[in-house]
């Protein structure tokens, strides 16, 4: 492990910058942040503040980046005033399958009224109550990606959560959200193949992509076309429409079950039905001839088949080659070198997809840190390393005005109708309408947006923190990277508010 | 021989020519053109209903829509035209541009991407590069025809170009300065103008310069034109609920200002439980109808000198799949609108739709490659020469359909 570490150090370059203390030698003394550390954090966190700037100052850039690639548990600590605000939603309080279930409840209530007002009232409160639990896992992932001391993580699982996007609009999929987010992010730092297999038996997906109607004899491709195309091999990976067809009938029979009775057990060969969570197997709809997939044969037997073939897609070459470079692309540049993505595809097949692993190998590439600072954020980034700078550590209390102004940026969570995810490319994120609207937001934030401490109308009025971005975090390790022309326009601002808007409008702000 | 009539004609008319043939207009407005982009692959054959085929009727147990004169919810007869008959949900919006001629549909149209994949074949039409080749991610064809036309983000009213998207689309992107700007929701400016000219000044010398100075204009002007906007409501007795309202908004700017737009509607792809006649699909298509009927409506005289081109990354199987939905496919149909339009018919080559002369056993094919087809199209409304279509569409062989 400290060979390792020396390695990540040597390539990085960071020996030669002073930071090389060894971890055992305990908490160094708090000074100001390097602007060469900021970057570091800039790029691996949502943004900086003052407390992840602190520790990291107190444990060394390379002890914090080497804790930050370590899968932590899960759900993350957050601070205690964020903290008991999300233990009080109900996502956090009642079970997926039993949320599933309640909702399928009430919408056969609904079903089962005559048409009438009555019954246009009972749609009308299911409708609401779809939408609060969706609301409910956007804010959720809101106020930890703002708060979750474990930063990187939190970043990969958003990674992942676009990487299989699903749209959280469609059909009854909302309740479904916060328990797809929870997995994702629980798993952004480990295997490739446990990814793999959480978003293939997770009825979110299965819904998303029509695979619940996928039997026999009635095949519907969609899944299996966009878990080639968009979730392993990649487009150019080497599959033909054959192998679509074939996977699709390999995943025949793999659906969605709310309710609490199984399937009759048939004696098929493809073995008896099985449930996981919310997925079930049904060997009665599943197709059990065998199949070509990718050259090879594929014997009917089920589950363990489906097993068999994510196995294969997960250990593919081209998958290696394609996820990796979509996180070099999300975490470094729009056209990451070939030889970086060749390093972490290659790290990708020795360490049986081992996301924290290939991280690893990407961040020891000096072009990784020759990157830094230069990567234009996406709106996402943009929005919440504007709110992390500026309230550091005084949690907002609603981050609806974070999701709306998300929402006008046009990256709002589970926002994407299609199964591609967000783009990762900047040229997606730089048109003229983009940023006119951020900066809109960069005034509204900067004048305070006094909606983020407000929790409802009956705290109109209570005190609101002023947001802090001229900071002593600013003037020691953002201040020295700002070019002259930011710099005159800066001391031109006519207030504190106008600083803040200038600020958060600044090219200089726009990158990580 | 649809070739040579058309080489002939583009070089003989110069662009003037055929303005004042089409258009009576000014010579310094420009013709108007707005691309209708329905992302997801729209399942066409529930919208031009090939009607003479018995094998459609074969392949759609459950979603083919009853032949016109059926009775009810059959498809609608469509004037001048035997093979074909329209959705019963658009007829209300649609059929009255088609008897006027200002509303065409050329079916088995397409590209040559054979992929399936949405996100590919959007790539392949927006760049409109050919599939196989290398491509150029930062140029979209219209940037390219904006260019040619000298259209853009500085072009001056009359003459600009403007994506009506949140982001500006693969399309539009490009040497040509294009901007962006949505119109589903109206917000109001935040920074002010003297804060517009401060924010400008840190990004001078920046790759972004252009892109904010033309977003801060592209806004004030949008808002100026939209200042006058009446509540929707209050003028049209079928309600405006989403595209419709959009559409009001671009047919104004387009009247008042945008020669080159583009916008796009997702949520097309159904892959189960499309419905036929009634039904989700056909709600959709309704939506769409009646927002680009609202726009021809708002545009005035202008309609005249326009035209909007409705497209989809590709169709869908031509037999319905197991979840009563349909999955990706190949050729697709486009729409033609415009108030001088050559309309009324269903434009391009055409076959017989039989299991056997299916592409690839499953799709609809493609022989109406669609570069081809707005390449003959802006010969004609523009009075493009050779080098200038080339410059758009590098080694495609312009194909005129007369429509314009």
């Amino acid at each position: 492990m400290l060979i390792r570490r020396r390695r990540l150090l040597a390539a990085t370059g960071l020996l030669a910058t002073g930071c090389a203390t060894p971890p055992q030698s305990g908490p160094r003394p708090a000074g100001p942040l390097k602007p060469d550390e900021a970057r570091w954090l800039n790029r691996l966190t949502w943004g900086v503040n003052d407390s992840a700037a602190a520790e990291l100052k107190a444990k060394g850039l390379e002890r914090w980046v080497h804790e930050q690639l370590q899968p932590a548990p899960w759900p993350p600590r957050l601070p205690e005033a964020v903290q008991s605000k999300v233990l009080q939603l109900t996502i956090s309080q009642v079970p997926v399958a039993e949320l599933a279930r309640r909702l399928e409840a009430q919408r056969k209530a609904v079903d089962d009224k005559p048409e009438g007002e009555a019954r246009a009232a009972a749609r009308q409160a299911l409708q609401q109550e779809t939408a609060r639990l969706g609301r409910e896992a956007a804010t959720r992932q809101i106020w930890r990606s703002l708060y979750s001391p474990r930063q990187l993580q939190d970043q990969m699982g958003w990674f992942w959560l676009n990487h299989f996007n699903v749209h959280g609009q469609k059909a009854n999929l909302r309740a479904l959200m916060a328990d797809y987010d929870d997995r994702l992010h629980e798993l952004a730092l480990g295997r490739f193949r446990d990814l793999l297999g959480a978003v293939v038996f997770h009825p979110a997906m299965l819904r998303y992509l029509d695979n619940d109607q996928n039997a026999v004899r009635r095949i519907n491709e969609n899944l299996g076309r966009e878990l080639l195309e968009l979730h392993t091999l990649g487009v150019d990976g080497g599959y033909s429409q054959q192998d679509v067809q074939e996977l699709a009938r390999v995943l025949t029979g793999l659906g969605v079950n709310l309710g609490d009775e199984s399937p009759r057990k048939g004696g098929t060969k493809a073995g008896p039905p099985v449930r996981r969570g919310l997925a079930e197997f049904n060997p009665a709809r599943h197709d059990d001839g065998p199949k070509t997939l990718l050259g090879q044969t594929v014997q009917g037997e089920g589950l363990s088949e489906i097993e068999g073939v994510l196995d294969r897609l997960a250990r593919h070459p081209s998958t290696a080659r394609h996820v990796c470079r979509k996180i070099a692309q999300f975490l470094m540049a729009d056209k990451p070198p070939a030889l970086v993505v060749d390093r972490m595809a290659n790290t990708f097949v020795q360490r049986d997809g081992r996301i924290a692993e290939v991280l690893r190998t990407l961040f020891a590439q000096p072009e990784f840190a020759a990157s830094l600072g230069q990567r234009f954020k996406d709106p996402l980034h943009f929005v919440l390393s504007a709110v992390r700078q500026a309230w550091s550590d005084t949690p907002i209390v609603n981050p609806e005005p974070v999701l709306n102004w998300l929402q006008r940026l046009g990256q709002a969570p589970f926002g994407h109708t299609t199964p591609d995810g967000y783009p990762l490319d900047s040229m997606a994120w730089t048109g003229p309408g983009q940023l006119t609207t951020r900066f809109d937001v960069a005034k509204q934030i900067g004048n305070g947006a006094p909606a983020l401490f407000r929790a409802d109308d009956s705290a109109a009025g209570a005190q609101t923190p002023a947001p802090q971005l001229k900071s002593a975090l600013f003037m020691e390790a953002l201040l020295p990277q700002v070019l002259p022309a930011s710099r005159q326009v800066l001391t031109q601002a006519a207030n504190a508010r106008e600083w803040n808007t200038f600020w958060l409008s600044s090219p200089e702000f726009m990158q990580r | 021989m649809h070739r040579r009539h058309f080489l002939h004609a583009a070089a003989a008319t110069p662009l003037l020519a055929v303005g004042t043939r089409l258009w009576a207009a000014s010579a310094a407005d420009m013709p108007r053109f707005l691309l209708v982009f329905l992302r997801g692959a729209y399942d066409a054959n529930n919208l031009l209903v090939p009607q003479a085929s018995s094998f459609y009727y074969e392949a759609r147990p459950t979603l083919a829509i009853a032949r016109s004169g059926s009775g009810d919810n059959a498809a609608l007869a469509l004037p001048g035209v035997a093979d074909w008959a329209l959705a019963p949900s658009v007829g209300e919006a649609l059929l009255p541009l088609w008897q006027r001629q200002q509303l065409a549909f050329v079916p088995f149209a397409g590209s040559d991407d054979t992929t399936r994949s949405h996100f590919e074949t959007q790539d392949t039409f927006e760049l409109g590069q050919g599939s196989g080749g290398r491509r150029n991610l930062g140029s979209g064809f219209l940037n390219r025809l904006a260019g040619v036309l000298g259209a853009g983000a500085r072009g001056g009213a009359g003459h600009e170009a403007l994506a009506f998207t949140d982001q500006v689309p693969l399309v539009f992107r490009g040497a040509q300065a294009v901007a962006n700007h949505a119109l589903r929701n109206l917000g109001k400016a935040g920074v002010d103008a003297r804060q517009a000219a401060t924010i400008e000044r840190m990004y001078s010398g920046t790759p972004l310069q252009t892109a904010v100075s033309d977003g801060f204009e592209t806004r004030t002007e949008v808002m100026n034109e939209m200042a006058g906007e009446m509540p929707p409501a209050g003028r049209n007795a079928i309600g405006s609920r989403g595209f419709e309202t959009e559409a009001r908004r671009i047919g104004r700017l387009m009247r008042e200002r945008i020669a080159l737009g583009f916008v796009d509607v997702g949520g097309w792809d159904t892959h189960a439980r499309q419905g036929g006649a009634t039904g989700p699909l056909a709600d959709k298509l309704g939506e769409l109808s009646r927002g680009l009927a609202a726009l021809a409506a708002e545009m005035g005289p202008a309609w005249q000198r326009t035209v909007v081109v409705v497209a989809s990354e590709f169709g869908r199987t031509f037999r319905e799949n197991g979840t009563r939905g349909t999955d990706h496919g190949h050729g697709s149909t486009y729409w033609l609108l415009g108030g001088g339009l050559r309309g009324g018919r269903v434009a391009g080559e055409q076959q017989a739709l039989r299991a056997g002369t299916l592409f690839q056993g499953r799709d609809t094919p493609v022989l109406n490659e669609y570069r081809a087809l707005l390449a003959g199209l802006w010969a004609r409304q523009y009075g493009l020469g050779r080098d200038q279509l080339a410059t758009v569409f590098e080694g495609v062989a312009p194909v005129d359909l007369g429509l314009v």
